[in-house]
């Protein structure tokens, strides 16, 4: 491989921030790369690592303020750092395309599908509207997406987030770009989706020829795609080299940290078996909940149905399932911000008022509430101590040199320097948001916590660290947790039973062991089935499991609600009488037509066909 | 902003120097642009409350026998139409502006706010009356009602100043409200409802901080609007009555002296630029001036 063939060579390159008193901080010092043509290059890195920053710096385009200061990026004969605005203008969408993380928030809501993909193609080139469709609708069949010739004519808000970015790599290659950038492009997506998104891109990128950029945070991910792979921290890289000799034989110690936190190992711990007669911390039962006029227990927009749990005191009920499944809706309703049309919620044996006025001040205290993203649950205008403060105040009565001391303590607890006390939480980084987040919840010295995808927002080594100190503040406080996540590795992990939601409905729960091996309800498996591995050929090897056939008729409300998508249904039953609740072996209680043992054959005999 | 005390001041400051040192810390926080428009504000306020005082002519006096004279040592800033003198006029009718037009649209602004606040935070029917009353209001034109009103009550400052503030209560009312329902969803306030936060807690710690910024905008966007609605009803002769008048009337009096370039209608014009221009320039360097730096480009 001489360096004439490769086709993408970034040499030396730097790019600076402006920082106070017009001084400048590198963001990416000397960053050094190739690509041969028609292959695959990752990058690699945490939040902050200048991933994307490099990306852009390949469009010769560097974000608001900051500045390439140096070094070189050609892609083919072409110097793309001294090229001119309308130099670039040509290059950018022509030669080299785009897509980025949140395919819903870059396509324009008022116009067509259709409109805006061949927009630049007519746009910019010799090619003819109708010319330009009808390449569009090769593309979109390429992509596997359902009905080609039609999709065009949706709007964003008719399509779902897998669709939408497929719909955004078709409107990048509408051009034939000879280099096509994806920035985290399956990141925002479901496990389930993220397996045919990922398919789809792999396979088109290499029917064009294309030479890609492939900038993610996920290893397992692109093991699945990348030829090469580059690690970044801070700016710099850290290792780069073959994708399978990254992945099985990484040189770097850093790229081994990334790899240990991509899969948290479970935490050994003897499952507790909760004495018989205590009353568990929550118990929810027959629960259903939704928005809209709410007619015979069943509200005009459903998004639990029926759901009945229970967290027995000290221990950690992981919830799990895609978005839309109701999951962060069920942490409302107990939380008293979503009233439940139908069913009960009990806290240590006493039921709880549906709404927040019937609620006792000790009820708001011992059950609290965590949410996802840490940039929307802390006040921007408080400082880190009124934050965390108020709770003390408002539950505790503290004030003064007391509360000071308490905040102290928490901030102590939850691993974060004392001097972050009088900072507002934008000046802090994401972790450390979560940590406060998690803070002030603890604050309250609640029973309960409902953890509503804490981690999910984070970095993986990150996240991993908030997990740790998750099940630290568990063993030291004696808390109950309600887990709630769309990622079963991280579930499994750190949870002692789990619930699997679908649709609202609760197709499975069960101890944590029970997840282990086979059976599994149809959907969990699909779940299970869907995390990538961090091997090479992973993808190639789940090719041979089919989608199912689409359902013939509608389906009424009764029925199993994965039907649609279910590769175990039985025509004549699964679509006429609802699926009765069975208990298997294991101790997990399922949602199916089918019993344990038809289950663990087809799940079992499938995995051997999989891997002979 | 942040309560820190400069290093510089020694740890056993006392009450006042620590006042001192928090205004310094507070100016030098402060932007250039914002700094010229404190000045201009202090300035106006200063001229607003002791004009009269400083003022060489009484306000009515006929002075000059020219009109629409230039400046000249007896008369700085020349003659109006009908020979008064203009620095007298104007300085005698800074309070009314200053005075009425920042008291009356600080009044629609609170007002507006503090309802906007009161509809997100409570119960839904409650937000449906405040909104509908708004709505109203809203329908009735301005110039119509403050002429039922003059005419049913005789024009008197009080009068006028409610006036003001009720025409652009409903406007304030539209865009806080705005601002405070999209707040009120927003992940921290949803936390501190479970939490079992009372109502004014939420409206006063947890949003109010953080929608303070746009309404004080809209706050300057008002204060000119009231300038010129005041000026407007004095042309009716329904505003400050003759021989006062505020700095719009001075404007609108001596028009027919714009083609020959007089200092009767420049000053006056001028001292509401310079007005309207520091109230904004303040404004817009006050909360929230951080956030806009990470958006350099």
């Amino acid at each position: 491989m001489g360096a004439a063939q490769d086709h993408v060579q970034v040499s030396g390159l730097r790019i600076t921030a402006p920082a106070a008193g017009g001084q400048e901080t590198p963001i990416v010092s000397d960053v050094d790369f190739t690509i041969p043509r028609g292959q695959v290059l990752a990058l690699i890195g945490e939040s902050g690592s200048g991933k994307t920053s490099i990306a852009l710096a390949l469009m010769g385009y560097a974000r608001g303020g900051c500045r390439i200061a140096g070094g070189g990026v050609r892609v083919g004969d072409t110097d793309i750092l001294t090229l001119d605005a309308s130099q670039l203008r040509t290059v950018r969408g022509n030669r080299i395309a785009y897509v980025a993380q949140s395919a819903a928030s870059a396509f324009n809501p008022s116009r067509t599908i259709m409109d805006q993909v061949v927009e630049t193609a007519v746009g910019r080139g010799p090619i003819s509207r109708p010319a330009a469709e009808a390449k569009a609708v090769n593309l979109f069949r390429a992509l596997a997406l359902p009905q080609p010739e039609a999709i065009g004519e949706r709007y964003v808000h008719q399509l779902s987030g897998g669709q939408l970015q497929r719909l955004m790599a078709a409107m990048a290659l509408m051009t034939d770009p000879e280099l096509v950038i994806l920035d985290e492009p399956t990141t925002a997506l479901d496990v389930t989706t993220q397996i045919d998104v990922l398919r789809a891109f792999k396979r088109v990128v290499r029917q064009q020829g294309a030479t890609a950029l492939y900038v993610s945070h996920d290893l397992a991910v692109v093991a699945q795609v990348a030829d090469r792979i580059v690690v970044l921290q801070r700016g710099r890289v850290r290792e780069a080299g073959d994708a399978s000799q990254v992945l099985e034989k990484p040189a770097d110690i850093y790229t081994r940290t990334l790899m240990a936190a991509a899969r948290p190992p479970a935490q050994v711990r003897p499952h507790r078996p909760a004495p018989q007669q205590a009353t568990p911390v929550l118990e929810v039962r027959g629960l259903t909940a939704g928005y809209g006029r709410v007619e015979a227990g069943v509200p005009k927009i459903p998004v639990l149905r029926d759901v009945t749990l229970s967290i027995a005191k000290g221990t950690t009920l992981g919830v799990i399932g895609e978005s839309g499944s109701g999951k962060s809706t069920l942490a409302r309703v107990i939380a008293g911000l979503v009233a439940p049309a139908d069913g009960q919620v009990l806290f240590q044996g006493q039921p709880l008022a549906p709404t927040l006025s019937g609620r006792t001040r000790e009820q708001f205290q011992r059950i609290q509430l965590v949410f996802q993203n840490a940039d929307t649950a802390l006040n921007p205008a408080h400082t880190v101590s009124r934050i965390l403060g108020r709770p003390l105040a408002f539950y505790h009565g503290m004030d003064g040199r007391a509360r000071n001391r308490r905040v102290a303590e928490l901030l102590d607890l939850t691993q974060l320097p004392a001097c972050l006390a009088d900072r507002h939480c934008g000046e802090l980084s994401g972790g450390q948001k979560q940590r406060v987040n998690l803070a002030r919840a603890l604050a309250a010295d609640p029973h309960l916590i409902l953890c509503d995808e804490v981690t999910s927002a984070l970095d993986t080594v990150v996240g991993a660290a908030i997990l740790d100190l998750l099940a630290e503040l568990r063993r030291e406080l004696d808390l109950s947790y309600l887990f709630i996540s769309h990622d079963i590795s991280t579930v499994r992990a750190i949870c002692d039973d789990i619930a699997v939601l679908y649709a609202g409905q609760k197709v499975e729960m069960g101890p944590r062991n029970g997840f282990g091996d086979a059976p599994f309800h149809p959907y969990t498996d699909l779940l299970i089935g869907s995390v990538p591995e961090m091997r090479r050929g992973w993808l190639e090897e789940k090719e041979t499991a089919a989608a199912p056939p689409p359902l013939a008729t509608a389906q009424s409300a009764n029925l199993c609600r994965f039907l649609p998508r279910c590769a175990a249904r039985v025509e004549g039953l699964c679509d006429r009488l609802p699926p009765p609740r069975i208990v298997l072996d294991g101790g997990n209680e399922l949602l199916c037509h089918h019993d344990g043992q038809a289950l663990q054959h087809l799940q079992r005999g499938r995995q051997s066909a999989i891997s002979p | 902003m942040t309560p820190t005390v400069p290093l510089r001041e020694e740890s056993m400051a006392k009450p006042a120097s620590t006042a001192t040192s928090r205004v310094r810390h507070w100016l030098s926080g402060l932007s250039t642009s914002g700094r010229v428009g404190l000045a201009l504000v202090i300035l106006w306020l200063v001229l607003g409350a002791a004009g009269p005082l400083l003022a060489p002519y009484d306000v009515g006096a006929f002075v000059s026998p020219e009109v629409f004279d230039g400046l000249s040592a007896r008369h700085w800033l020349g003659s109006d139409y009908l020979g008064r003198d203009v620095l007298s006029r104007l300085l005698s009718g800074a309070q009314y502006t200053v005075g009425l037009a920042l008291v009356s649209a600080l009044l629609a602004s609170a007002t507006g706010a503090g309802l906007a606040l009161t509809a997100t935070v409570s119960p839904r029917w409650v937000d449906e009356v405040i909104s509908r009353f708004m709505d109203t209001l809203i329908s009735i034109p301005s110039k119509v009602f403050a002429l039922v009103l003059v005419a049913a009550f005789g024009s008197s400052l009080a009068l006028l100043l409610l006036i003001a503030a009720a025409t652009y209560t409903p406007g304030a009312f539209r865009i806080a409200r705005a601002l405070a329902i999209n707040l009120n969803q927003m992940d921290y306030v949803q936390v501190a409802y479970a939490r079992g936060e009372g109502r004014l807690y939420i409206a006063t710690a947890e949003i109010m901080p953080n929608m303070i910024h746009p309404v004080l905008a809209d706050f300057g966007l008002r204060f000119v609007f009231i300038v010129l609605l005041l000026s407007g009803l004095s042309f009716l002769g329904l505003g400050v009555q003759p021989p006062n008048a505020d700095l719009g009337s001075l404007v609108r009096e001596n028009i027919s002296g714009l083609g020959d370039g007089a200092l009767a209608i420049l000053a006056p014009a001028m001292a509401i630029a310079t007005l309207t221009i520091g109230v904004n320039l303040l404004i817009d360097a006050l909360p929230g001036r951080g956030r806009r730096i990470t958006r350099g480009r």
